[in-house]
């Protein structure tokens, strides 16, 4: 089975996801070229001691050895050898991760808010949105990360970019991607119990596309509940069923109106201030049962429509 | 001093309090391997269920509040608890005064103190299941480390007093190196498992202090909010990457170097042959030992670090890769024009190299800054160090421990099945991890409770290939109790092996050798 997944990785270059930028096609044909040298030292290690053991089975115990202390030119041959591929390794490593640290000055500029345990976006004219990163083909991105709890780290492995993302600071990443399409964005920095949930959505589309998108107000026409709908989608969902059954957080199903214990043995009342409340300082009153400082807080993060239209869904979930 | 004969140190006396109490390093030893081994056992149960939660997508066993603790449990009890004392303070504590001739180690009693270091320690560790655990990995990163509500700092104290275990067996060994060496033993006659003792012993007296500073910071921070990792009062959350991988790189050669020096033994021993390249082996321990303290920052490409450091810390890394690569090329030119045996120990050896290879290869990738970015925090990593640290270190501590049951009990373990608990487990792990690769390449990223559909089928694979290594070891344990309780008496050496170990009796007396033994020649003269 190794032989043959080695073989597979060695001809089809690759296990890695199609690469959809510049960058991430030099990342393969260096890793093409990691392959094929790690391959073939492997063989000759394995396979040399492999011919040995064989070769020089043991026939008798009173065999005879033969006494080779060491052999200057072959310990200098086997240092070096390594040594230079080493080198040559690193220097090529080196000139791909340089053009991913040198940012263009052209690039379209988009934030990027990382929380427990979903990502959003924001863009120069105040756009936002929430589980979808959309951007136009063809030019380059530079997002501008921060995080407002603990480390994440933002990961397209089609573009081979990958960025942690730092609580009180802002770091950065840049890609151009060359084909319109949907990716796949990971959180890899371990940031707790829905680590594995905080995965959100690149679509790359046609600057025509995302011209209009941009300029256009996402909620025009909707009704409230279905503001909110999209922001349970985008932001609550990872922790929320639509039904009562208990996730990280409580299920909305049938919430409101009903009458919670809270940790201290007070009672609430579950209404639109209770709601707005555990939206903006979750912390404050928290049901019996559940920890505390698991849920952030997303002040300053929905607008009152957003806020508005969440509770007006919450309402209607029975 | 010499002993009557047929006493020797585990019947010269008895009882529980003879043992709580011994400054044998003999005893110390066998104290330690039952530790070592029990803590094995607890922390492969996690790593079992690991595996069975990741069978399938979606929820399998528990939740993902409860599989955070799994790995979290299982990271920190085989770092901390395992492969950490599993060679030092194991086989190294029975092993390194018998191989230089010497009657015990410099300090027993401090001996004797770091065996209660490490129990505390751990008992500490598993204080905090009573406060609803830790769930934040081993690495305890900030500021996640600071937020989570639970037994974090009673698992972070533990690894704190842990860590004195540590240092203390380090300065044991490098006094016991320096002074106590039979006549005649000179380090260049030393056996390569004392070179690579001796160079762990070094990082473990250097390094583990910053570890034990670093844990307590984050103790302070967690009780007392000081304000130096948490962003929320200006402190530095990447700090503690820092901090943390100053030790935990070199930690990674404390688990690694003294496993490379059992192989010299193993292959060696079973080869009937003097070791290639014997200066070049000694050396690279000591080469490794040294780079290892400026390597850290490989951990960080992706954290946020300058990008400056991430190229230095990658050329840094390179320059490891020579002094690993010469040992393995001197172990096989070693096998050329011997004598081999595939004993069980022998096997474990050859496949320490196959899998170390591996795990050497898929190391110099990660070293490549450019490829890293890609593969940082995805299971390729987790495929690479277990193919370092249980490929390498576990083959090797599984090889050594059949290797030296005739010396430790005075008894021969079953040779069939112990062949038959490698093949199970050298298979098991190769269908466990090489998988694991694939997965990283293909982007999944690392302690993830769920994944994408498109991961399955080879998780179910590699959750497969875990249990069959699981069986492995129930069979290895099956050889160890059977030797030691209905093992046919071995002689005093089975092996025909040249080290000073095998030339007292088995089990040795308790102050090791009736007389002192004189070194004339180096420690491989099979001629």
């Amino acid at each position: 089975m190794m032989w043959w997944l080695l073989m597979q990785s060695a001809q089809a270059n690759t296990f890695m996801p199609p690469a959809a930028t510049d960058i991430a096609e030099r990342v393969n044909s260096l890793y093409g070229f990691l392959l094929w040298a790690s391959f073939i030292s492997c063989v000759l290690v394995i396979g040399g001691f492999i011919y040995f053991a064989f070769k020089y089975k043991r026939r008798s115990e009173n065999d005879k050895t033969a006494y080779i202390s060491h052999n200057n030119f072959l310990e200098f041959l086997w240092s070096f050898v390594p040594f230079l591929i080493f080198m040559a390794v690193f220097v090529w490593g080196w000139a791909i991760y340089s053009q991913m640290r040198t940012f263009p000055e052209d690039a379209l500029e988009v934030h990027v808010q990382a929380q427990k345990w979903s990502w959003s976006f924001e863009y120069k004219n105040g756009r936002k949105s929430s589980g979808e990163l959309l951007i136009p083909v063809n030019t380059p991105i530079k997002l501008v990360m921060t995080s407002s709890d603990v480390l994440h780290s933002f990961y397209v492995p089609a573009f081979r970019a990958k960025q942690d993302v730092v609580p009180g600071r802002y770091t950065a990443l840049w890609f151009k991607p060359k084909y319109k399409g949907e990716y796949q964005i990971f959180c890899t920095e371990y940031c707790g119990e829905q680590h594995s949930g905080m995965l959100a959505k690149l679509k790359v589309v046609s600057r025509e596309e995302f011209d209009d998108w941009l300029a256009n107000d996402p909620y025009k026409g909707l009704a409230m509940e279905e503001v909110g709908q999209k922001i349970y989608t985008a932001r609550c969902a990872i922790c929320h069923h639509t039904n009562d059954q208990k996730l990280v957080g409580p299920g909305f199903g049938g919430l409101f109106g009903r009458e919670e214990t809270l940790q201290g043995g007070e009672k609430v009342m579950v209404d639109e201030n209770y709601l707005r409340e555990s939206i903006m300082n979750p912390n404050a009153k928290i049901v019996a049962g559940y920890p505390s400082g698991q849920m952030p807080t997303f002040a300053g993060q929905l607008s009152e429509q957003e806020i508005t239209g969440v509770i007006e869904y919450i309402k209607t979930l029975k | 001093m010499s002993s009557a004969p047929g006493v020797n140190y585990l019947n010269e006396k008895s009882g529980l309090w003879s043992w709580l109490t011994t400054l044998d390093h003999k005893r110390i030893g066998i104290m330690y391997m039952i530790s070592v081994l029990s803590f094995f056992a607890i922390g492969g149960a996690f790593a079992m269920l690991i595996r069975w939660e990741l069978f399938g997508a979606g929820k399998n066993i528990v939740d993902a509040a409860t599989y955070n603790q799994f790995m979290t449990f299982h990271g920190a009890i085989m770092t901390f608890m395992v492969i950490i004392p599993g060679v030092p303070a194991f086989l190294g504590n029975f092993f390194l005064p018998l191989m230089i001739g010497a009657k015990d180690v410099a300090f027993p009693r401090v001996n004797l103190l770091s065996w209660y270091c490490l129990m505390v320690g751990a008992a500490i560790s598993f204080w905090s299941l009573f406060y609803h655990g830790a769930d934040t990995g081993w690495t305890f990163y900030t500021p996640y480390s600071i937020q989570t509500d639970n037994g974090t700092t009673w698992l972070v104290a533990g690894a704190f007093v842990m860590g004195f275990s540590s240092i203390l067996t380090g300065l044991n060994f490098i006094v016991t190196v320096h002074k106590l060496r039979a006549p005649g033993m000179t380090f260049f006659r030393m056996p390569l498992f004392i070179w690579g003792l001796y160079s762990t012993a070094v990082i473990q007296v250097l390094a583990t202090p910053v570890l034990g500073i670093t844990l307590l910071l984050l103790i302070a921070e967690r009780t007392m909010n000081i304000g130096i990792f948490d962003p929320a009062m200006g402190g530095d959350p990447v700090l503690f990457q820092h901090f943390f991988w100053f030790y935990s790189h070199p930690a990674v050669y404390i688990m690694i170097l003294p496993a490379m020096g059992i192989i010299s033994e193993l292959i060696t021993c079973y080869s009937k042959k003097t070791i290639f390249g014997y200066r070049a082996i000694a050396w690279s321990s000591i080469g490794i030992a040294a780079v290892s303290f400026f390597v850290w920052g490989h951990h960080m490409f992706v954290s946020g670090q300058s990008e400056v450091a991430g190229i230095v810390f990658s050329f840094l890394t390179m320059l490891v890769g020579v002094p690993t690569a010469i040992k393995t090329f001197n172990w096989v030119a070693t096998l050329y024009k011997g004598s081999i045996e595939f004993s069980a120990p022998m096997l474990f050896a050859l496949g320490f190299i196959f899998l170390f290879t591996i795990g050497g290869v898929t190391g110099i990738m990660l070293a490549v800054t450019a490829v890293d970015v890609h593969f940082h925090d995805t299971y390729f990593v987790v495929a690479h160090f277990h193919y370092v640290m249980v490929g390498g270190t576990l083959m090797a501590i599984t090889g050594g421990i059949y290797h030296w049951l005739p010396k430790m009990f005075g008894k021969m373990y079953n040779e069939g099945v112990a062949r038959f608990s490698f093949v199970l487990i050298f298979i098991g792990f190769n269908v466990t991890f090489f998988p694991q690769f694939v997965l990283g390449a293909m982007g999944m990223p690392r302690r993830y409770y769920d994944y994408l559909p498109a991961f399955e089928p080879l998780n179910k694979v590699s959750s497969l290939g875990a249990w069959t290594i699981g069986v492995g070891f129930l069979f290895a344990l099956y050889v160890v109790v059977d030797c030691i309780l209905r093992g046919k008496k071995a002689p005093d050496n089975p092996w025909g092996a040249k080290t000073l170990e095998w030339q007292t009796s088995s089990p040795p007396p308790h102050e090791n050798f009736t007389t002192q033994p004189v070194v004339t020649g180096g420690p491989y003269e099979y001629r």
